[in-house]
């Protein structure tokens, strides 16, 4: 593990089992996370895009342990999170933090504002009374907000609001590294920007490191510097951010491409939609899990797994089309 | 409208298939008033696609669901306007007459496919149901079977049906469907919701409308299926020469899909015309601001452009233009009346008091930015 990694994921593995049968005896998995390897860098903000239910919001939440991991291993900051007890991980927990993405269920109704951005503040800090109001009003004010909301609960506030008190909160402990969960998919395009641009000036000022998991392609193209593409629970391309959007190598990320409408009426781009749907995650296809919809298909392919291999500089691809 | 020069020679006036006039339709609640449409005023040429594009809360499923005479009364009333319709005031019709309109001349595709279609009853059933309301098998409606002779009545019911049932497979193999005779027979539950949606729309189209309001038809799909289902609708619409008139807040199916587009702020329509000029040269001071608010794939930008301030609360709507508080080009007209939507240039409607002050300035910027 180099210096400039935060963190590094190998083979990690999330298996959710399914109960069948009287007293549970028979069980099914649903992979939602398969052997998927990953790092991310210090500072920077990394990509992870997908349909829904392929596994992105998991292999999120694992990563920063909010869920244990069914194998595999999680280094963050030099440590492995999924060797750590209870009480080390909770002494690491104030440097990653989480935001997740629909504002007005993670925010507690019963809650005030100052209730919810100072709690990790009074467990992890100790903070009290006069100084307890001081960080949260300054916290407020860092994501634009201000000291009449302190006392005011989550249904007064407009979404875009709501998700400026989700990031307050991730921000109250001064993380490195900071998990953001569909951010902005609940939300209207003209405060998404707000949000948006919020976002990248903290990690400016801040100096933050950024997973950020969306379906939105566009977001990824303004906000991260290096993305990961998803398909039923394994990752099929890693590349920079300018580099993915000139050139695809995977047949799906190609599709998925495609596949999203660009607010731009002068490109017309050739359709050429995917067939089928996303695969079942519970009996997901043998071989590559993207087979049965894929037009380049080998006979190899739906035998043996590709692994994810660096093909140029920075370039993962797991595709049998590329040696 | 547009002159089209037909094949004899003769001109051929084109006209609108639905045009609404100083729509306003308000929701009476507990709370106060919701002036949810003030003075909407738009039109969809045959054929076309439109796009209505808006954030959420700004009226445009209240507009759609007031041209299908769906607002739920109380609390919802139509104020006032015209809804014209092949030349015909909707809002005039009684509950009958819309009956035959509905799902016959305009059909409608809603957001989630599993609360629209029926638990309880087959999908080639739905199906069934709607070509029966308003087609004839066997040169028979099914309102118009003797009331005579029982027996005689119940086999010629069976036989409409089955002809209804063949034709409602063929709805559904035109939505490409793979195996129509097998989902005809199946209940919604047991289809994805790529299915579903295709079975709504095989429902609506089965009856040949001539204006098929698609409100968000593939916001609750994934992106690959949502690609399915606009190729789809794109090639019925060719096929059936329907017009579409497509309700989204995502910007990019409307660049891909939409012929001409209207933008919707705080129940006013502020600017409509020919998608590449809403979207490449927007006049409105809203229209711009929405445009320069959306991450771009083909542009590198710093900083995205912002709204200040959020959507207005319609109980207690801003007077005059409801963007002027958010507006930069504000100025004392703007808080005392609203800016009637006047044809600017041919085919480009813009409501601004302002509109010439706000067209130069873009210019301006266009130049320092050369």
């Amino acid at each position: 593990m180099t210096q400039d990694t935060i963190l590094k994921i190998d083979n990690l593995k999330k298996y959710f089992p399914i109960k069948k049968g009287l007293f549970s005896l028979s069980k099914d998995y649903v992979k939602a996370v398969d052997n998927v390897d990953v790092f991310i860098k210090h500072g920077e903000t990394f990509g992870l895009v997908g349909e829904s239910g392929c596994g992105k919001t998991t292999l999120g939440r694992v990563a920063i342990q909010l869920i244990p991991a069914t194998a595999g291993t999680i280094y963050f900051m030099g440590e492995n999170l999924t060797e750590l007890n209870k009480s080390d991980l909770r002494k690491l927990r104030p440097h990653m933090q989480m935001v997740f993405q629909d504002p007005s269920s993670s925010l507690n109704p019963r809650m005030t504002v100052k209730q919810i951005v100072g709690e990790p503040l009074i467990i992890n800090e100790k903070l009290k009374g006069e100084a307890l109001n001081k960080k949260v009003i300054e916290l407020l004010y860092t994501v634009g907000l201000n000291e009449q909301h302190l006392y005011r609960y989550p249904h007064e506030f407009s979404g875009g609001q709501k998700q400026r008190i989700g990031v307050a909160r991730a921000l109250a402990l001064n993380p490195d590294f900071i998990v953001l969960d569909e951010p902005t998919s609940a939300l209207d395009v003209s405060v998404q920007a707000q949000i948006l641009n919020l976002l990248k000036n903290l990690q400016k000022k801040l100096g933050l490191t950024y997973l950020f998991i969306t379906h939105d392609l566009s977001v990824i193209h303004y906000i991260s510097n290096r993305v990961a593409i998803m398909y039923a629970g394994r990752i099929v391309e890693v590349s920079k951010t300018k580099e993915l959007f000139e050139k695809q190598y995977h047949p799906y990320t190609k599709a998925l491409l495609s596949a999203i409408p660009i607010p731009d009426p002068k490109i017309k781009k050739k359709f050429k939609p995917l067939k089928g749907e996303v695969p079942s995650l519970v009996n997901p296809p043998s071989g590559c899990r993207f087979h049965p919809r894929c037009t380049k298909k080998m006979p190899i392919c739906s035998k043996i797994e590709p692994e994810l291999k660096e093909i140029e500089d920075q370039r993962f691809v797991a595709c049998h089309l590329y040696k | 409208m547009l002159q089209i020069q037909g094949c004899e020679g003769d001109f051929v006036k084109k006209k609108d298939l639905l045009s609404i006039r100083k729509l306003k339709t308000y929701f009476f609640t507990y709370e106060g008033v919701v002036k949810a449409l003030e003075n909407v005023d738009l039109d969809i040429y045959p054929g076309e696609t439109f796009g209505l594009i808006g954030e959420t809360g700004c009226g445009k499923s209240i507009t759609a669901l007031s041209v299908m005479r769906l607002i739920q009364e109380p609390p919802g009333k139509i104020i006032d306007g015209q809804i014209l319709f092949k030349g015909e005031d909707l809002l005039k019709k009684s509950e009958e007459e819309m009956q035959k309109i509905r799902g016959n001349e305009i059909s409608m595709i809603f957001q989630e496919p599993m609360t629209a279609l029926n638990p309880v009853y087959t999908v080639g059933d739905q199906i069934v149901e709607v070509l029966l309301l308003h087609k004839k098998f066997l040169g028979l409606s099914i309102r118009d079977i003797p009331k005579y002779n029982l027996l005689k009545r119940r086999k010629i019911k069976k036989k409409i049906y089955q002809e209804a049932f063949k034709e409602a497979i063929e709805a559904l193999r035109l939505v490409q469907i793979s195996d129509p005779e097998k989902v005809a027979k199946q209940y919604p539950h047991e289809l994805s919701g790529g299915m579903r949606q295709r079975a709504m729309i095989a429902m609506m189209l089965a009856c040949d409308p001539s204006l098929l309001i698609a409100d968000e038809p593939t916001t609750a799909l994934d992106v690959t299926v949502q690609a399915q289902i606009l190729e789809l609708m794109k090639e019925l619409q060719k096929r059936k020469n329907t017009a579409i008139w497509l309700i989204t807040h995502n910007l990019g199916i409307v660049a891909e899909m939409c012929d001409r587009v209207g933008v919707m702020y705080a129940g006013y329509i502020v600017e409509m015309g020919v998608t590449e000029k809403i979207f490449d040269n927007p006049d409105h001071p809203y229209t711009r601001g929405l445009m320069g608010a959306i991450p771009k794939i083909t542009e590198e930008k710093e900083q995205l452009e912002i709204i200040p301030g959020t959507v207005p609360n319609l109980i207690y709507p801003p007077p005059g233009c409801r963007f002027h508080p958010r507006c930069k080009y504000a100025i004392d007209k703007c808080k005392q009346s609203p800016p009637p939507l006047v044809e600017v240039e041919k085919d480009h409607f813009v409501a601004c008091h302002r509109y010439e002050e706000v067209k130069h300035s873009v210019v301006v910027k266009r130049e320092r930015k050369a």
